[in-house]
């Protein structure tokens, strides 16, 4: 039999990681309010799903957008046919405009630069066939997203370079912990070809303030290294500080231009995964050009682009969006947090995200890595709430948790609360056998009325 | 209306084994024994060897054509372009990837060139009659008034789904299999199996959809070869597997020069001496890659081929890749037979063939990025799954797909009136042609025709090929391909593809061609 290639059996892909085995537990055991009210709840996947019923309201309303209507049809032939990977002009300026406004209107994009991938995973990966050749390395920030070892690195050959980052100054990046990872890096002959950053920031849901935005910028130009920053959480900023993009910071600073690029994506912001539409904005022209040519493996479709040119030139539906879906992220937010800080769990100050970083240390039977997975572990199984564990994230700390918030209803997430406050509540009275402790986490969870349940407004 | 671009790429036409050093001719002298061990054969060997290094290293990159733009200097390492960047405070020129590098080049191949001349120019019979007439993106346009009619008829709501009798959004926004919803692959099953006349059953579990046909090769390539390693292509081939397979995999294409006197057909002695001379320089071939019916030349494999060709996959223990996109665009009498027939049928090895297919040429939905990877290798599937998080179809996308797909009375119809369309063009532009002197390839299948215009080129040569080509495209204006940039070993072949033109356009293009083949003559 003819074997298969290296990056065909070797585990790149990342599937194998403790991220995903909460995956397999939730495929396996999915909640349901009423068909499977014991199963696992995902609280594992940031998607945004609080806004569909303004899209879908849009979509009804503007049948012309969609070209499979009676109204759109007339440019299904064009639409049909139209593969330049340049993109629809529409649908690039539409997008352009879109990021403008989600930045506050405090810069403007350039059409021209906008290169279309395979959603943010594929424009990730674009960018990094792009920048840099195998074995070369890439700095980041941890703790960082789970499937950056794939995107970054699976078919690319690029490393990464983790630069941990921990809670004695609330995960910030400082120049200082940069350098040391270049200057190691250095010493053991790994090229640095530059620094990729999510911002805001996923796992921990904080935004970069201006200052270490300035100094990231400036390292990177000192050492003549890319900076990658994928602001694919952009406008979920739901609390002040607003968000600051490296785009807005550069108009106020000396840098090489060409040094910089921005990932986008409309999967988070606006809750359209499926619709699978990536950005790579680069600044240097090259990489404009050698992207746009490699965006072929991953062009968003024509009838999407189509759609979306439609629907965010809508300036009216873009701003009343963008308010709307801050304001129900706000909401959520603070009803789990509170509702976890009533159980004595506190989370990370975060402003951004479709998810908080919780903290769990002091539940840890032992301050270390198996005690993270061990708690982990009986979460997933026992609680049946599928949270990601902080090592998933090349998070050094152990005891840090990343939950989603914004991918479930109201009673779900009421479900959840009650789990969790039982569950507290059980390891507190740490005598007890745990099958039975965890039983009785079923038998109050699964009762909306039980005496366990946290208060917390509906919303 | 922005024109249509194809997403293909032109080939990087230096010889495969340019940038290696060579090593069989210094051992020559070893061989052969003459002058001693040193005098003969290590001395020699050293000079030969130092003498490559100096002209690899001091090898200039292609001169940029005078109209580039500077965004090509920006990236080139060894160009000192500190005075091209627009930035401040730089240290020295801002270094991207090799592959980044040598992909941004100037668009010196004939491929970009005639479509940025056509781009800035489109033929357009009412507003722009002097226009270029686009000849060299296999488009079909022929039957979309009937998608058109089935779209108006059959969706008379958005995209939506529907969840009982509300319009159910989670169906198109939310996170969906990445390698395509189950729903689609037994639509796709079943499309794939009518365009074979049901002379094969499809498994919707051998499936993964991707985005496009081209990411589609790409991600097979990544999972059968390693950085280095070689695929053999008979050529001339579609030069857009330059673009699928070399841009990023670091995998090379070894091309197996097929002949007119053949029709062009490929032999698997030509296959074999290819794979022994790669073994030689110290290549791993690790699989064929066929494009069955072909591109450019539009024939079709026989039975007795594909036969022979597994059997030969076999015994050097490589991968087929069978690329089958136009499956479904065959107008002439010779009988396609699909890889997956010859699986069914009989007792081989299933695991080493792999076939790609796609919606843009037969279903005429090149905007759609829809493309199909159809293994019998579990271990294959698995891999290329997980390589469609890259590269998945766009949820509306899916839901539009099933709905059509499953029309199978509707697909009968666009299936046989598109055959009986593409067969009428391409006689009217093959005769045409005929009346110039210009004698086609048999083809039979395909939206082009493989044209020999060899008569008209002032020297035989590709700078000879190259010169017709360039008087087709500024005199003429009409955009071909020409066979150099499809690899191909005999100068003054050109593809012609007809499938966007109506049959009052072939006069036209006929008549502009007259003007340049008068003037060669």
């Amino acid at each position: 039999m003819g074997i298969l290639s290296k990056i065909a059996t070797n585990n790149g892909h990342g599937e194998d990681s403790a991220y995903f085995d909460g995956w397999k537990a939730f495929d396996r055991n999915p909640f349901h309010p009423t068909q499977n009210p014991g199963g696992v709840i995902q609280l594992g996947l940031a998607e945004n799903q609080l806004c569909f019923d303004l899209i879908k309201d849009w979509i009804t309303k503007n049948p012309y957008a969609s070209i499979c209507t009676a109204e759109g049809v007339e440019v299904f032939k064009d639409i049909a046919i139209f593969q330049d990977y340049h993109g629809l002009p529409e649908f690039r300026q539409a997008v352009a405009k879109f990021m403008g406004k989600g930045r506050g209107g405090r810069v403007t994009f350039d059409p021209d630069r906008i290169v279309m991938g395979g959603g943010a995973t594929g424009a990730n990966e674009l960018i990094m066939f792009c920048l840099a050749n195998p074995g070369d390395a890439f700095l980041v920030p941890s703790p960082y997203y789970a499937a950056f070892d794939r995107d970054l690195s699976w078919r690319t050959g690029v490393q990464i370079v983790p630069v941990h980052c921990d809670i004695s100054n609330n995960f910030k990046i400082t120049r200082e912990a940069l350098e040391a990872a270049y200057e190691r890096a250095q010493e053991a002959s790994i090229n640095i070809k530059g620094l990729i950053i999510t911002n805001p920031s996923n796992p921990l849901g904080t935004t970069l303030d201006r200052d270490t935005l300035k100094s990231l910028v400036s390292f990177i130009n000192d050492k003549n290294i890319h900076l990658v920053c994928d602001e694919i959480y952009a406008a979920t900023v739901f609390s002040s500080p607003k968000f600051t993009s490296v785009a807005e910071v550069i108009q106020e600073m000396d840098c090489n231009r060409d040094l910089i690029h921005i990932i986008y994506s409309l999967s988070k912001d606006m809750g359209l995964p499926g619709f699978r539409v990536g950005i790579v904005y680069s600044f240097n022209d090259t990489v404009v050009n050698c992207g746009r040519k490699m965006s072929s493996f991953g062009l968003v479709s024509s009838q999407t682009q189509y759609l979306l040119a439609s629907m965010l030139s809508d300036d009216e539906f873009v701003d009343n969006f963008l308010v709307e879906t801050s304001k129900r992220l706000a909401k959520r937010h603070h009803n789990f947090t509170k509702g976890l800080e009533q159980v004595g769990i506190n989370c990370l100050k975060s402003n951004a995200g479709l998810f908080f970083w919780m903290d769990l240390r002091h539940l840890l039977k032992e301050k270390t890595l198996e005690g993270e997975i061990a708690l982990w572990r009986t979460i997933v199984n026992d609680v049946k709430l599928n949270v990601s564990p902080g090592s998933s994230f090349q998070c050094t700390e152990p005891g840090w948790f990343r939950v989603c918030f914004a991918n479930m209803d109201d009673d779900t997430l009421q479900v959840a609360l009650n789990r969790i406050a039982a569950f507290v509540q059980q390891d507190k009275e740490s005598e007890k056998p745990t099958k039975k402790r965890c039983s009785r986490i079923f038998a109050s969870a699964s009762h909306r009325g039980s005496t366990n349940k946290v208060s917390c407004r509906r919303t | 209306m922005t024109q249509s671009h194809r997403t293909t790429e032109p080939e990087h036409r230096k010889p495969t084994t340019a940038t290696a050093m060579r090593l069989i001719v210094p051992l020559q002298g070893v061989v052969q024994g003459r002058g001693g061990l040193i005098l003969g054969s290590l001395i020699p060997c050293a000079l030969f060897y130092f003498l490559q290094f100096y002209l690899k290293r001091h090898r200039s990159p292609n001169p940029p054509s005078p109209s580039a733009s500077s965004s090509n200097l920006a990236g080139l390492p060894r160009t000192s372009s500190r005075s091209t960047l627009s930035s401040r405070g730089s240290l020295g020129p801002v270094r991207i990837s090799a592959r980044g590098s040598s992909i941004a080049k100037p668009d010196d191949s004939p491929y970009y060139i005639g479509w940025n001349k056509f781009r800035d120019d489109p033929y357009d019979k009412i507003n722009n009659p002097n226009g270029i007439i686009q000849l060299g993106l296999a488009e079909n346009t022929l039957c979309l008034d009937l998608i058109e009619k089935w779209v108006s008829e059959n969706l008379s709501d958005s995209i939506m789904g529907r969840d009982g009798d509300d319009l159910s959004i989670s169906g198109i926004t939310t996170y969906q299999p990445f390698d395509g919803m189950m729903e689609l692959k037994v639509a796709m099953a079943g499309f794939m199996s009518q365009v074979l006349g049901q002379a094969v059953s499809f498994d919707p579990s051998q499936i993964v959809l991707t985005a496009g046909a081209t990411p589609a090769v790409e991600i097979l390539c990544f999972c059968l070869a390693d950085h280095g390693n070689a695929l053999l292509v008979p050529s001339p081939y579609y030069p857009g597997f330059d673009r699928d397979i070399r841009f990023r995999t670091g995998v090379e294409l070894i091309p197996v020069h097929c002949r007119s006197t053949d029709n062009f057909a490929f032999s698997i002695t030509a296959l074999d001496q290819a794979f022994n001379q790669a073994r030689k320089r110290g290549v791993k071939v690790r699989g064929i890659l066929i494009c069955n019916p072909a591109n450019p030349v539009g024939n079709i494999i026989p039975r007795e081929t594909l036969y022979e060709l597994l059997d030969f996959a076999r015994e050097k223990n490589i991968h087929v890749i069978s690329d089958e996109i136009y499956g479904g665009s065959i107008f002439g009498n010779e009988e396609f037979v699909s890889m997956a027939e010859i699986l069914e049928a009989e007792e081989v090895d299933k695991d080493r063939v792999h076939i790609i297919y796609g919606l843009s040429k037969d279903l005429s939905l090149p905007g759609f990025r829809t493309g199909v990877i159809y293994s019998y290798n579990e271990s294959v599937l698995a891999a290329a799954k997980k390589l469609t998080r890259f590269c998945s179809i766009s949820a509306p996308t899916q839901r539009l797909l099933i709905s059509m797909l499953s029309d199978t009375k509707f697909i009968q119809e666009y299936l046989e009136t598109n055959k009986r369309r593409i067969k009428k063009l391409y006689d009217s532009f093959v005769a045409g042609l005929k009346q110039l002197g210009i004698r086609c390839s048999e083809s039979s299948a395909g939206l082009y025709c493989w044209a020999d215009m060899s008569g008209l080129i002032p020297s035989y040569s590709e700078k000879g090929e190259l010169e017709l080509w360039d008087k087709l495209l500024n005199i003429a204006k009409i955009n071909v391909t020409p066979g150099s940039a499809c690899h191909c070993i005999e100068p003054g072949w050109f593809r012609c593809c007809f499938t966007s033109l109506t049959h009052e356009d072939i006069p036209l293009v006929i008549e502009r061609i007259q003007k340049v083949a008068e003037t060669c003559k």
